[in-house]
């Protein structure tokens, strides 16, 4: 059973002002310390140089060989990995905790770059369902096509498709941007709960359906809205930002960002209050 | 979990056994209780092709009741003399399997309906393909052990479409097994990925109107459903374009014909489906991986979106 309580020594966040309460038991939260980054140990990463580069070629290797021998360069400090003949594998880059540029001559399958936090990833081909799901941080780009599922249960970094995505994308998202640079299939955005998912193309039917929370950007034909996915007002602040992100994923450069259209949670389908943070937690 | 695939070459044959072999045993993670193949090999379309069983497989894993194998000498006596009594030549015949035989007949009708229901009115008989070109050759375990046990590396042709099953609803047998022929028509067969929840209420209805169920297998319906929609007078397409809507759940399926082949995703994108089309060749499977075992070089792909239906001829 959590313990809520109030530390006496705060950390420099919660001083800051930014969490005032601190969770024990089970769920404790612990809060990052500057003061302690010398001796902070992400489980499985390497110091690597970007500068320090080499190539491997997976075409008579499983998954599980390759990305053991990704892992295995990178324990010897190659910072920059281009894999040749993926020929769409499944599994391809899954569990890289790491900062690396990582680039993919070919299409990946199932489940391509999954579980990562922090590579730098460049795919010149297609990806197949399931890429980058539970992405942490980073960056995927996808210079072809990719299938359904694309970036399920997302909680941050950038995910770009130049091509077109198939149904599902940024299911259950939690943070992070996804960015697409064609069209996109049914249900999109389903039960998203953060994060936001830039479509410069047409998308499918049930747009949304079930979104908790976040935001979907389209600027093409929309198939149809899921349940309680519902039109917002498109701000300024929002095209800086939709300008500065396209830029930055280098698709879209001319786009009118000014005629895009802004899905958000129509918050109908809450089914809890928002004093839950404090109140309920106190009674679990 | 099942996976499908397929390819048309447009405008030459090539060695689709083998080729459909490569895709299938790619997938063969995604189920190889049993592999089906529809082969459209290259004949002078002057006899019929009739692929049959009479009996099942009942090797390890199988679900079927063991039979001694003295009962399918006699059910293919009696298969015999119907066809004289139908005036029907059988011009060559082959028996790759004590169950399993192929024939080529001379038979002059348009209508197999008749025919069919003569032939699989004789207990322990289901004919799997009826056609010109259209051969269903389907058995248990993975693509390479059913292509090595009918020898069908070899088979020239313009199309196939092929499965490799992973029972789930029904048994693990032949008759479960896919493609299945779109009785009564010739040179039709379909293979399925998914589930279809309206499995019953269809089948009561179709088989009101006259037409067979062979299996408890839920993709039956799919063939069943195409062809009453074709018996009356829609085009493939169209038929498959109406099962979009009358058929309920997920799938992705195909449906070759002797000149076209076709693939349906329902509306809801459930079931993968990864394609490659260029002027000359269309393929596609459940997997990329499928495709690449015979396009291994970088290749355009794309998924299909939901409620689509394309046809490719040849």
């Amino acid at each position: 059973m959590a313990n809520l309580k109030t530390v006496s020594k705060k950390s420099k966040a919660q001083s800051m002002g930014m969490h005032t309460e601190v969770l024990t038991g089970r769920t404790q939260q612990k809060f990052f310390n500057p003061d302690e980054a010398e001796n902070f140990y992400y489980f499985g990463t390497y110091d690597v140089d970007f500068n320090k580069r080499t190539e491997l070629d997976v075409k008579n290797m499983t998954a599980p060989e390759a990305n053991k021998e990704i892992d295995n360069l990178m324990s010897q400090g190659y910072g920059t990995i281009v894999i040749k003949n993926p020929q769409g594998k499944h599994s391809l880059g899954v569990g890289i905790l790491n900062k690396l540029n990582l680039i993919f001559e070919g299409s990946l399958g199932y489940f391509g770059m999954g579980s990562c936090d922090g590579p730098i990833v460049r795919i010149n081909g297609r990806v197949g369902w399931s890429c980058a799901e539970n992405l942490m941080a980073g960056k995927v780009v996808i210079e072809k096509n990719a299938g359904s599922c694309f970036g399920a249960a997302i909680r941050g970094g950038d995910l770009i498709c130049k091509g077109s995505v198939g149904a599902r994308t940024g299911i259950d998202m939690k943070g992070g941007t996804i960015i697409i640079g064609g069209d996109a299939g049914a249900f999109t955005g389903f039960m998203m709960q953060r994060g936001r998912i830039i479509i410069l193309g047409d998308v499918g039917i049930n747009l949304g359906d079930s979104m908790y929370d976040g935001t979907i950007f389209v600027g093409g034909e929309i198939g149809s809205y899921g349940s309680d996915a519902v039109d917002s007002e498109l701000t300024s602040s929002d095209q800086d930002w939709l300008k500065r992100k396209l830029k930055v994923a280098e698709i879209g450069e001319n786009f009118d960002v000014s005629k895009m259209k802004k899905i958000v949670a129509g918050k109908k389908l809450w089914n809890y209050d928002n004093l839950e943070p404090t109140e309920k937690k106190g009674a679990i | 979990m099942c996976g499908i695939a397929g390819l048309i070459h447009r405008g030459k044959s090539s060695n689709v056994g083998s080729e459909l072999q490569g895709m299938l045993q790619a997938l063969k993670h995604r189920g190889e209780d049993s592999t089906g193949y529809a082969l459209y090999g290259d004949t002078d379309g002057k006899n019929f092709i009739m692929r049959f069983k009479v009996g099942e497989n009942v090797g390890e894993g199988s679900s079927s009741v063991m039979e001694d194998v003295s009962v399918y000498d006699e059910r293919k006596k009696i298969v015999d003399e119907t066809l004289v009594e139908m005036g029907a030549k059988v011009v060559k015949e082959e028996r790759t399997l004590p169950y399993s035989l192929r024939y080529e007949i001379d038979y002059d009708t348009k209508d197999l309906l008749d025919f069919s229901q003569r032939i699989e009115s004789i207990p322990g008989v289901e004919i799997l393909s009826m056609g010109k070109s259209l051969e269903v050759i389907k058995d248990l375990g993975n693509a390479k052990m059913v292509c090595d046990r009918y020898s069908l590396d070899k088979v020239v042709g313009t199309h196939a479409i092929g499965h490799a099953r992973m029972a789930t609803e029904s048994g693990v047998d032949i008759k479960s097994a896919h493609p299945f022929w779109g009785y009564p028509f010739s040179d039709v067969s379909v293979v399925h990925n998914g589930q279809l929840t309206n499995y019953w209420n269809n089948r009561r209805v179709l088989e009101n109107k006259g037409m067979r169920f062979m299996s408890e297998c839920d993709s039956e319906l799919i063939a069943v459903y195409i062809a009453e929609k074709m018996r009356h007078g829609a085009t493939l397409e169209e038929g498959m374009k109406e099962s979009l809507i009358g058929l309920d759940g997920v799938f992705t399926y195909f449906v070759a014909t002797k000149d076209s082949l076709g693939m349906a995703k329902d509306t809801m994108a459930a079931k993968p489906l990864v394609l490659y089309e260029s002027d000359d060749l269309v393929a596609m499977g459940s997997e990329e991986i499928a495709i690449r075992s015979v396009l291994p070089q970088e290749i355009d792909t794309y998924d299909p979106f939901d409620g689509e239906v394309k046809v490719w001829q040849i």
